[in-house]
């Protein structure tokens, strides 16, 4: 199994009473809250504990991009990914991805994507997302045109790796006179790209496509929903008329080891339920504004809202965990969460999320050296 | 006499629209919302008037195109729309988006109209004073946010949309997203065409209006040259509906004034 340790690089000293009273944690969460002095800390132990993660033997590291949230410091991940390149020398750098339907010139990430390739000597995997809904109120960019810019940046990017420049892109959202990419990527015919979802169909279909059989990763999301849709993406491939490889599909989920299970919900409670209350915490309107899906996926999801809403919606550890969200527990407990859903998928990625909300350094580096020591050899076998 | 309904076929494009009364043509363009339901305003605007409210592409019953991609779109279509269907010295009226849409249209070609008259219109912008969110805020804050008179918002709070409606309003949605998301409900090139709008205007506007502040008001009057404005005291983004008959009054007496 391909191991990856991945961090959103959340901005742990917030103050979350403040924060609190915010409409959300992203968008309009006010940035006084922010103080340089202690974010130039975080930056230096997010990016330390990234690059142990290569130490402790780990296939690859992993970032991705949010804009103006406390939940991520990482609004342009590939400048992480270009220091995380000059500490360390193995493992792949994977950016998670960089959120295509934002730019107004997609050539850009083709070309910061080739740089990094190069200097990497061929490390990088290229993540493509659609970006989650806030994005686009933090960006401005149109989500009922989310779709449309993401394959038309997405077909502008793969053409200006692997087709001799120059020559002129025209589409409905990019008209480019002259794509002809300074540097061009170092792995030929371009980096792995690998697809972070929430699982739509759409989405589905369209990266298990024999023409590109791109790795699918099923983030953030109960057991039962990422064995639904890693399944529904193997059904996909099957009825394009082939069967997909265990390395076209990953899961991506908060991962917490102890000697105990006791002791491992004890320490990774607080982490886990400050990431999805307070980090994670937005309004419909921000998560899913209209046109980023169908009409019919709108509904169902301020359906599912409305019958929410008269319930507390805290998610407390105990409930993410019974649904399987996160994997908190001794290696044994861990390993076998993590074999359920290999048996459950076929899936040959995992991508850890080592430290979430607002866990320490010392105890995310404790969790990640015991999933090294304990869990680690019986995935490698 | 209830409104006239039929569906008429434009280019393509099908068009739920709706007519009542006799007289002069009267083009009422419907805001971001749609059309949900008959307003007494356009009876009463039927008085001497033929009212004819069509339901935009994209919105209520309409055909949705794909092609239609934004506000001028929208604008160079209904100058189709109006030559198709006839439609001369007709006095056009527009609400929020609507209003937005019949500046669009009026700079475009203002041949056939003798009035303009705009209601809390999207369209133009004033720097530094960004309208309401309404992408942001929640369906609840909406409401109360559309309504000064917090008893209006009320009862609108209290109806429960059908299953149908609800479709039809997440409809509306999608398309007011496409038109106005970015930038934020207007065109960085409108304002500076408004001069050529040599034709008598009202702008009417809700002193309280939290989508677009009463300053809008005053710089759509200050770019159109025949402009008078009508500020509305307590009232909030739709005049014609939280202070009908004032507003109804004032605008009826306007077109006949702009009729003779």
């Amino acid at each position: 199994m391909k191991l990856l340790a991945f961090h959103l690089m959340p901005y742990r000293p917030l103050d979350l009473d403040a924060a609190a009273k915010a409409r959300s944690a992203w968008v309009v969460l006010p940035n006084s809250l922010y103080d340089p002095v202690k974010g130039a800390d975080e930056y230096e132990r997010h990016i330390d504990l990234l690059v142990y993660g290569e130490t402790l033997g780990f296939d690859g590291i992993g970032v991705n991009e949010h804009h103006q949230t406390a939940y991520g410091m990482m609004p342009a991940p590939n400048l992480i990914a270009a220091a995380l390149i000059q500490r360390t020398k193995k493992a792949k750098i994977a950016i998670l991805g960089r959120a295509l339907p934002l730019q107004n010139n997609p050539i850009f990430v083709a070309e910061e994507y080739a740089m990094l390739d190069n200097m990497s000597r061929g490390r990088i995997i290229a993540g493509f997302v659609r970006g989650i809904g806030a994005e686009y109120h933090s960006s401005g960019t149109n989500p009922f045109f989310s779709h449309e810019r993401f394959h038309e940046a997405h077909d502008l990017i793969v053409r200006a790796w692997t087709e001799p420049g120059p020559w002129s892109f025209d589409s409905e959202n990019f008209n480019i006179r002259y794509v002809n990419l300074w540097p061009r990527p170092y792995q030929q015919p371009h980096p792995p790209i690998w697809i972070p979802s929430q699982g739509s169909s759409e989405t589905v279909a369209w990266a298990s496509h024999p023409d590109r059989k791109y790795p699918f990763l099923v983030t953030f999301s109960p057991g039962e929903l990422v064995t639904r849709y890693l399944n529904g993406y193997r059904d996909q491939a099957r009825k394009y008329g082939y069967e997909p490889s265990g390395d076209q599909l990953g899961w991506a989920a908060p991962i917490y080891v102890a000697e105990t299970d006791e002791r491992a919900r004890e320490e990774a409670k607080a982490g886990l339920e400050t990431l999805f209350n307070n980090y994670l915490r937005m309004t419909g309107e921000m998560l899913i504004p209209p046109g980023y899906t169908s009409q019919q996926s709108m509904k169902a999801f301020f359906r599912n809202r409305q019958s929410f809403a008269t319930r507390d919606n805290f998610m407390s550890m105990e409930h993410l965990l019974a649904n399987g969200v996160a994997l908190v527990g001794s290696a044994k407990t861990v390993l076998a969460g993590i074999e359920r859903m290999r048996e459950a998928t076929g899936m040959n990625i995992l991508i850890g999320l080592f430290q979430f909300g607002t866990l320490s350094d010392e105890r995310a580096r404790r969790s990640m050296e015991r999933f090294a020591a304990e869990v680690m050899p019986h995935l490698r076998s | 006499m209830p409104a006239q309904v039929s569906t008429v076929t434009i280019r393509d494009v099908a068009v739920k629209l709706h007519r009542v009364g006799q007289g002069p043509p009267v083009l009422f363009l419907h805001g971001a919302n749609g059309l949900m339901q008959w307003l007494p305003f356009f009876d009463a605007i039927a008085d001497g008037f033929e009212v004819w409210v069509p339901e935009h592409p994209g919105f209520g019953g309409s055909d949705d195109p794909a092609w239609i991609r934004n506000i001028p779109d929208l604008a160079m279509f209904y100058l189709d729309f109006v030559e198709e269907m006839g439609l001369d010295k007709f006095h056009l009226i527009g609400h929020s988006l609507g209003g937005w849409l019949a500046a669009e249209i009026a700079i475009r070609d203002r041949s056939r109209l003798k009035s303009l008259t705009l209601m809390s219109a999207a369209g133009i912008r004033v720097k530094g004073l960004p309208s309401g969110d309404l992408f942001i805020w929640g369906p609840e804050e909406t409401v109360r946010n559309i309504w000064h008179d917090q008893a209006m918002a009320e009862r609108m709070l209290a109806i429960k949309p059908t299953e149908a409606q609800m479709d039809v309003m997440l409809k509306n949605r999608f398309t007011s997203t496409k038109f106005g998301w970015q930038p934020r409900w207007f065109n960085p090139d409108l304002e500076k065409w408004l001069h050529r709008l040599k034709l008598p205007t009202l702008v009417v506007w809700g002193r309280q209006d939290k989508v677009f502040p009463w300053q809008y008001a005053d710089l759509w009057v200050e770019r159109l040259p025949q402009a008078r404005l009508v500020m509305v005291e307590e009232c909030g983004h739709a005049p014609h509906v939280e202070k009908a008959d004032n507003v109804i009054a004032e605008i009826r007496a306007f077109l006949k004034e702009a009729s003779r």
